[in-house]
């Protein structure tokens, strides 16, 4: 029953780690854009609930009103403004403006909000539990791993089914194709940055009621996020899903063997995995 | 058809060959004229520029963008800390051992971290020096999570009189630099600079030219992880404490390197110099004001990478003929010194 538990805890904590790395998923599926800066801006997502729940005095769900489109429209600058410059000129100008905006953020967050420990406060859903065939399982978790599925079936759906998807797999497939075909390669980009910043903003602050955040907080995430990504294999929505519960039930195997390990645990299993499967268990995109 | 040979050097790197030799003089001498202070900054300058100049070989030359070269700092202070304080073996010995040790340990990382490309290959590096410094948090002799210190013994050990033992360090930290350096220059001279030249230029060019490209950017990446390692032990001999968050950090160690080598410019040998100048006169000009040279550097960084992806040193030779190290080959019609093929200046 022990080893269930410990099955059933980890596979809900992959939810989180599913929520952190469907905004990174998605950029790197539609733009092949590496945002070094993922985990700042989950962090910086929980810093601005918190300072729309000191200000309206909202709980952290009801700040998501304001925090998503926030998020949103900070997502549809940024690629607009900045990231869609450096799209053209091969690995590492992408990879070092998000060093950039990450290293901006932190410090900005540092600046701006001191070196403290914060969380948000969402009240008795935290610590509710349910009992189930002799084992508890948090509601919280169970809440968020609910999140994930739904969040990714809705880009499912999204990519699949509407026409906006249609645009989004055509420059995903081949950009300059999709251009000829009449379709704005840099706002549809835009749109799709935006997009991921909402699941960037619910990933922020779900996480932020579940544990504390501080403006360093940021790399870690994007770290648990990539692994998610690198374990489901590139551009699969649910490969992420299964990437961030195989990454929670490695955390969660390590953490039963000694606390200490848990983080160690899922790095392990993840450079386990990078060996056996370089390109992760459901690759759809191509690199 | 006019005889023609290849030359090396240029009127303008003699000049700065000639001209570095009293200003590595001066620096040299500073230990008997300069104070503690300055003393101190030169020698965070001098592993500055080697942290840079190891980086820019890897990720400018050899198009291997890591993001983990934390890891090998971190490991060669630990190293040189267990074996002093554990194993009360002779600091110069254990510095000795610790730069080689990183390159060992290198050695399996790039099985691992080579089956990735481009962003992954650098976020995979990050994550292997994120294990690295886990394992020194979890390891007991290691100090756990509060790390090392190295004690009185061993520091008398290199000289019981604080001055003393202050100039040697610094003299050490700078003849570890100029070693980095020079070894950077005469590999890039070398043919194997050459080989690393047309990877940087093309990957796919070189390959079909015969180059191993696999081959060539293993032995660059053990190689800067070794060189890494021993600049890492010297870091923390002068720190004096290691703990892990300190050891491998990564914003210490790759993120401000990186900027250094990108705003000076990438694949140069003088971009690092340029870059590591600006990163120290930026932080010295800003200290008062907490942590806002790094947004200031983050922000010149997006700038130049955005309007000027070569770097400041790259805005230069577009504009002028000037390269300080000679390490490119240009072709020469025998009797006259002017070059007749501007297109190979690199």
């Amino acid at each position: 029953m022990n080893w269930l538990n410990i099955l059933v805890q980890g596979g809900l904590l992959g939810g989180f780690y599913a929520l952190f790395a469907i905004g990174l998923s998605m950029s790197f599926g539609i733009m092949r854009l590496v945002n070094i800066a993922h985990g700042d801006l989950i962090v910086l997502s929980a810093y601005v609930a918190l300072v729309v729940t000191w200000y309206t005095g909202f709980d952290p769900f009801l700040s998501l009103v304001i925090t998503v489109p926030v998020m949103f429209a900070l997502g549809y600058l940024l690629q607009r403004g900045l990231l869609n410059q450096t799209l053209s000129g091969g690995l590492l100008p992408p990879l070092l403006v998000t060093f950039g905006i990450s290293i901006i953020i932190q410090n900005g967050l540092l600046q701006s909000f001191g070196a403290y420990d914060h969380r948000l406060k969402e009240g008795a859903i935290e610590t509710a539990s349910l009992q189930a065939g002799g084992f508890y399982v948090g509601v919280y978790p169970l809440l968020v791993f609910a999140v994930a599925v739904f969040g990714i079936a809705s880009l499912q759906f999204l990519f699949y089914r509407t026409r906006l998807g249609r645009a989004f797999r055509a420059v995903s497939d081949d950009a300059d194709t999709a251009e000829l075909m009449g379709i704005d390669n840099r706002k549809l980009y835009a749109l799709a940055l935006g997009i991921a910043m909402v699941f960037t903003a619910l990933a922020g602050v779900l996480f932020g009621i579940r544990t504390i955040f501080a403006p360093s907080s940021g790399p870690i995430r994007l770290i648990l996020a990539f692994e998610a990504v690198i374990i489901g294999g590139l551009g699969s929505m649910w490969g992420t899903l299964i990437g961030g519960m195989v990454l929670g039930i490695a955390q969660s195997i390590g953490a039963a063997l000694d606390p200490t390990w848990q983080i160690l645990a899922g790095h392990l299993a993840f450079l386990a995995i990078l060996i056996v499967r370089p390109s992760g268990l459901f690759p759809r995109t191509r690199d | 058809m006019e005889p023609v040979r290849v030359e090396r050097s240029t009127k303008v790197s003699r000049v700065a060959a000639v001209l570095a030799v009293p200003a590595l003089a001066a620096l040299m001498s500073l230990p008997w004229w300069g104070d503690a202070g300055w003393m101190r900054l030169i020698a965070e300058m001098a592993y500055y520029l080697a942290l840079a100049q190891l980086w820019n070989l890897l990720a400018g030359y050899a198009g291997l963008v890591s993001v983990g070269q934390q890891a090998y700092v971190g490991l060669g202070g630990y190293m040189l800390f267990y074996l002093t304080g554990v194993w009360n073996m002779n600091v110069y010995l254990a510095l000795a051992i610790a730069g080689p040790f990183a390159g060992l340990m290198a050695i399996p990382v790039s099985f691992a971290v080579f089956r990735l490309r481009g962003a992954y290959f650098a976020i995979g590096t990050w994550v292997v020096s994120e294990v690295f410094a886990l394992f020194a948090s979890l390891i007991g002799v290691l100090g756990a999570g509060s790390g090392l210190s190295l004690t009185v013994p061993i520091l008398e050990e290199i000289s019981p009189d604080r001055d003393v033992r202050d100039t040697l360090l610094y003299l050490m930290t700078l003849g570890a630099s100029l070693l980095v350096v020079a070894i950077v220059y005469f590999l890039l001279r070398s043919r194997h600079g050459l080989a690393l030249t047309a990877i940087r230029d093309s990957e796919p060019a070189s390959a079909s030219l015969g180059v191993n490209t696999y081959r060539t950017k293993f032995i660059i990446y053990i190689a800067t992880a070794a060189c890494t390692g021993l600049v890492g032990g010297l870091i923390f001999l002068q720190k004096l404490r290691i703990s892990p968050e300190a050891g491998f950090s990564i914003n210490d160690w790759t993120v401000v390197v990186i900027f250094m080598v990108v705003i000076g410019g990438i694949g140069t040998l003088e971009g690092p110099f340029i870059g590591m100048l600006i990163f120290i006169v930026l932080r010295e000009l800003l200290a008062d004001y907490g942590t806002y040279y790094l947004i200031l550097l983050g922000v010149i960084a997006i700038v130049v990478m955005l309007k000027a992806p070569y770097g400041l040193w790259g805005w230069v030779i577009q504009r002028f003929d000037l390269q300080l190290f000679p390490v490119g080959r240009r072709l020469a019609l025998a009797p006259t010194e002017e070059p007749i093929e501007r297109a190979a200046k690199i």
